[in-house]
């Protein structure tokens, strides 16, 4: 069962009505009985980052996402803030995140960006740096939609898995182990989201 | 480059799909979910339900066919009509519909655009200024389905909405909806230089050239009704319909300037 961690932000509707549609079982929930023991996670989010990390930390899920996802090491995909939680810093309220990854949450720099605006609204095509059983190198356009005015910068560069291009280039997609996370929502980019989260549903990490 | 979003506009009223035109003579054209599957298969940027009375019915929200449309939906959504409280707004969100436009709600109650970005986030909240031409005054915002002038030029409303946290603009034409005659570039024009934030047409598109010509003037997104459930603009022959990739990759094409989110 994959349990869609609700934390009082973002669209969980989406997300289910998605993985509904790739015959993925699914709950929403936000008991961390329930999150600690799941065999498969989706961090969704819409919003405010350190609102996200202290809704998480008053309702006991940061640990009970610790224990499943680095524990456990049970696969987990976070999508839109849900991957930016999972940086150990996030510029948006001055706030500590998940650290699961060395990476930092910035604002996008208007000053770099030319004409481009900013929050980065609509689709974009994404570059996979290496082959990913979530996110196979292909040499089809892999197309998605993006909402967002902060993303992640990751002090390794082995946790990039893509990039894109808004202004300038900025990380989409940082993955290790049994974690991924992306920019983009999957839930809401038709046939490419699709097969994403086909893909997440049927990954074995190594 | 990034393509600009072309965003069909579904009108939908008591569980039917319609079409008016200059806001009257609602007509039926269909179901609204075989719609929805149609503009998936087509792999439409984005889409935008329009309950078109609710708030001149001082209506509901109808969320049982507001919840289907969503779960068949996997491309961003948006919702207008009749929300004018951040209750009926979260009921909304919940449903897995992305974005809520204030359209009667703005011009009663500016407050409740702030009260929203502040919740959910200035992307989510999109004010929608219907605009209609009076002949003493000139063009004015307008609410309740067109039928209740406002004080505000549209430029003013704009104004206002963003200093109040909208993150787009939808900039409605009343007198050129369902007309296939073009935008109302001029008035585009005008917005788009009152505000910062996307400025996103809607009435009077009839063709790709329609819109291009919207992305020259600083449309971020362009939005379209009539075109996308016509055949070639007849009104007699109603065809879901959305541009090709080819299409929609000319309209980038001839604006290279139209790096736009």
């Amino acid at each position: 069962m994959i349990v869609i961690v609700d934390y009082g932000l973002g669209n969980l509707a989406s997300v289910q009505n998605m993985l509904h549609k790739v015959g993925g079982e699914c709950i929403i929930s936000g008991d961390p009985d329930v999150i600690a023991e799941a065999e498969r996670l989706i961090l969704p989010g819409v919003g405010f980052f350190a609102t996200g990390m202290r809704n998480m930390r008053e309702r006991g899920i940061v640990a009970a996402l610790d224990h499943a996802v680095l524990r456990q090491r049970r696969p987990v995909l976070g999508i839109c803030l849900g991957m930016q939680l999972m940086a150990r810093h996030g510029q948006e309220g001055d706030a500590l995140g998940l650290a699961w990854f060395d990476a930092d949450v910035v604002r996008f720099d208007q000053k770099r960006m030319g004409a481009a605006k900013v929050p980065h609204m609509g689709w974009s095509v994404i570059a996979p740096r290496y082959d990913h059983p979530v996110l196979p190198m292909s040499d089809n356009e892999e197309r998605f939609y993006f909402v967002h005015t902060y993303y992640a910068v990751c002090e390794r560069p082995a946790d990039v898995l893509a990039d894109c291009d808004h202004g300038y280039t900025f990380t989409c997609v940082i993955a290790k182990d049994n974690i991924i996370g992306v920019q983009f929502h999957p839930e809401k980019s038709h046939r490419f989201g699709m097969a994403l989260m086909q893909r997440f549903i049927d990954w074995i990490p190594a | 480059m990034k393509r600009v979003r072309v965003i069909p506009v579904l009108g939908i009223d008591r569980g039917r799909l319609v079409k008016t035109v200059r806001f009257g003579d609602p007509r039926y054209i269909g179901d609204p979910l075989m719609a929805i599957r149609i503009f998936n298969d087509k792999e439409v940027d984005e889409l935008l339900v329009a309950d078109i009375r609710a708030s001149k019915a001082r209506r509901e929200p109808d969320h049982v066919l507001l919840k289907r449309m969503a779960g068949e939906c996997f491309m961003p959504i948006g919702y207008i009509g009749g929300v004018a409280t951040a209750d009926q707004a979260k009921r909304i969100f919940d449903l897995g519909i992305e974005k809520v436009g204030l359209c009667t709600a703005f011009l009663e109650n500016p407050s409740i655009v702030g009260e929203l970005a502040g919740r959910y986030g200035s992307q989510s909240v999109m004010v929608c200024i219907d605009v209609a031409r009076s002949m003493i005054r000139g063009q004015r915002a307008v609410g309740c389905s067109g039928t209740r002038p406002s004080r505000m030029t549209p430029e003013e409303a704009a104004r206002s909405a963003v200093e109040e946290g909208a993150g787009e603009v939808l900039l409605h034409s009343v007198d050129r909806e369902g007309t296939f005659t073009g935008y109302d570039l001029e008035l585009l024009r005008s917005v788009v230089r009152s505000v910062a934030v996307p400025v996103v047409p809607l009435g009077g598109a009839g063709t790709v050239d329609h819109l291009a010509a919207a992305i020259n003037t600083g449309a971020s997104a362009v939005a379209a009704s009539s075109m996308f459930v016509y055949k070639r603009n007849d009104v007699r022959s109603i065809l879901v319909n959305y541009p090709s990739k080819q299409e929609l990759e000319r309209l980038v094409a001839n604006n290279p300037g139209s790096e736009v989110p």
